[in-house]
């Protein structure tokens, strides 16, 4: 007993101190994330790979391989779609959010009469566009048929159908041309949906240095120039950021999000629901690699 | 000469600059603010209107009758109280758990805390659906390793309590909570070193240079994190609809509005209602629902949008 005690009581260096205290700290988050984050996982890829049934017992799962997974991918009839639906919508978007927010960033950081309202309308979006609401105002009916009989939805649809046509006989590409008026028709959708990044590159666009600007100010450089050559590669680490912050962002509102949901819980096929949602996780983490691999090469670090 | 008019072509650029700037920003504008609008001049519609072809904007006969119906529907005091109780509960825990995490990971370093943080990161990434049907059994045959059998006989079921928020929020793995840990994270390894070296050679403590140093410094970023939290928590109809099936919060309250708003006119045959009165009053309960989230907003959008540019969320 003494020996314990004197072992407590020994006075520790500065570091140890530290490192006793940081984990103390982290503890309640290292419990929750045993608790209800790694354990969950766990349990789903096993799930994944078993026939899970309830019964008066409770669950018997019993071990079957990767039946869940080709049944997921071959039979069930609305997964492959729901899968690459969601991935498409995801890749189309993240390019569209991530060059508007950063257009926009870099407009509201500028000097103009009602500033400060213009930011505060457009993070707007980061209290109104999540959850529910988004879920349900894509379900409006009065929205929708106001859309259609007001002016807005006529001058929307005239305007892009313009804009393609203008775009078609300038020889710009179709492919092109069909996702920018495709982006134009969306606007909401994408505005909605970029208030966090806008904060974000908002927020990194202010740590530049002024004087860099002053400098190349007097060197010549118009602002065109200036944005390229400084405020592009200052911010080009927050780029790769906002495109993960997008992408994990769109796990809350897809088409595969609610197909696991009613498997799992509508139809009570667990196994086929985990295993769905394990090919989503895989795919996305492929995607999320890829991805960082590609923009953290070009990405410009200071130091 | 030649001067002048060099100087006059630009002061036409930035002429021209600013009217393309103004219209960029009030269009958009417009395009955010429409659907508030759109909803509040459908709310004060009378039914008589919704037909009318000459309404568009403003209605011709004001009524509060929506205003009513979704008050009565929804329940909306006691809903309101609730999700108040429940945004600001788990706000709070989470505040709390992701500060002290983030201030572990960024400053008290120990053997494999990279490791763990690495944990948190892959927290962020993992889709919560992966996760949400072993969560939702754990819950509902909770058993905390087999403690709670052995004292009592039989797990509990947490479901549709405030508990699984209580739990996860307490523990910092609550909704996008690996997110505020790394905003608390990069927060405080922006502050200088030396201010809290200065605090251990006056004597403090740990926890008391976290408490009355650090805290205090970190303001800006407690705010970001506590809207945030609040208004996703409040927004949330993925977690409160898997764990709380017969509560009434405002997520789950929405969600089921028309069909309960159809009980209540035609005793449950949606089919017979009319359509578009049922959105007529959706568009109002969304609007009613969002109310306490854009008067919170306006007392503090002033000093979240100052604060979040002092964040450490820029690395």
């Amino acid at each position: 007993m003494k020996a314990i005690l004197k072992l407590k009581s020994k006075p520790k260096t500065y570091a140890q101190q530290k490192a006793i205290w940081g984990f103390v700290y982290v503890l309640p988050w290292l419990l929750g994330f045993i608790f209800f984050f790694l354990t969950p996982l766990l349990t789903s890829l096993r799930y994944s790979l078993s026939t899970v049934e309830a019964n008066a017992q409770g669950l018997s799962i019993q071990f079957t391989g990767l039946k869940n997974y080709i049944e997921a991918l071959t039979v069930n009839t609305s997964f492959n779609r729901a899968l690459t639906e969601s991935i498409i919508n995801m890749l189309v978007n993240v390019p569209l959010i991530v060059i508007f927010s950063l257009f926009l960033a870099v407009l509201l950081n500028q000097k103009f009469f009602g500033r400060s309202v213009a930011r505060s309308i457009f993070f707007l979006p980061v209290i109104l566009a999540s959850g529910v609401i988004m879920a349900l105002e894509s379900t409006s009916l009065i929205q929708a048929v106001n859309d259609q009989n007001s002016g807005s939805g006529v001058i929307n649809a005239l305007g892009s159908f313009e804009l393609e046509r203008i775009m078609l006989q300038a020889g710009v590409s179709e492919w092109i041309v069909v996702y920018l008026t495709g982006a134009v028709d969306r606007i909401y959708q994408i505005v909605s949906q970029s208030g966090v990044q806008i904060l974000i590159f908002l927020a990194g666009i202010q740590t530049i240095s002024p004087a860099l600007y002053e400098a190349s100010k007097i060197e010549g450089a118009t602002g065109y120039e200036a944005f390229w050559k400084i405020t592009f590669p200052m911010v080009s680490p927050l780029i790769l950021v906002n495109i993960i912050y997008t992408i994990i962002d769109s796990f809350s509102r897809n088409t595969l999000t609610d197909l696991v949901r009613e498997t799992g819980f509508t139809r009570f096929n667990f196994g086929l629901s985990s295993a769905m949602a394990w090919i989503y996780f895989l795919a996305i983490a492929l995607i999320l690699a890829i991805i960082s691999y590609l923009v953290s090469k070009r990405v410009f670090y200071q130091d | 000469m030649q001067a002048t008019r060099v100087l006059s072509l630009e002061n036409w650029k930035r002429w021209l600059w600013t009217v393309v700037r103004f219209i960029l920003i009030v269009g958009l504008s417009f395009v955010i603010l429409y659907p508030i609008f759109q909803k509040l001049a459908t709310a004060i519609k009378d039914k008589a209107d919704l037909y009318s072809p000459i309404v568009v904007w403003i209605p011709q006969n004001y009524t509060l009758e929506n205003f009513r119906q979704v008050i009565s529907v929804m329940d909306y005091w006691q809903t309101l109280l609730n999700t108040f109780t429940l945004a600001g509960t788990t706000t709070i825990l989470t505040t709390i758990s992701c500060a002290l995490a983030g201030y572990g990971f960024a400053r008290l370093k120990f053997r494999g805390s990279n490791l763990l943080f690495a944990g948190v990161i892959l927290t962020i990434l993992v889709p919560p659906t992966t996760i949400l049907i072993p969560m939702y059994l754990n819950l509902k045959d909770f058993t905390l390793m087999g403690i709670i059998p052995l004292l009592t006989g039989k797990p509990v079921n947490l479901l549709n309590s405030y508990w699984p928020f209580l739990l996860t929020s307490l523990t910092a793995t609550s909704l996008k909570a690996g997110l505020y840990i790394f905003i608390f994270r990069q927060f405080f390894r922006g502050i200088p070193k030396e201010v809290e070296e200065a605090a251990y050679v006056d004597g403090a403590g740990v926890s008391t240079t976290f408490a009355r140093i650090m805290l205090p410094n970190a303001i800006p970023s407690i705010v970001t994190v506590m809207l945030f939290s609040f208004v996703w928590q409040w927004n949330d109809s993925f977690y409160t609809t898997t764990y709380l099936t017969s509560s009434k919060v405002m997520a789950t309250q929405l969600s089921s509005l028309p069909h309960n708003l159809a009980i209540l006119l035609q005793g449950g045959d949606a089919s017979t209602t009319d359509p578009f009165y049922l959105s007529m009053v959706q568009d109002t309960g969304i609007l009613m629902a969002i109310l306490p989230l854009i008067i919170i907003y306006l007392f503090v959008q002033r000093y979240f949008v100052e604060s979040i540019e002092r964040t450490g969320l820029v690395g």
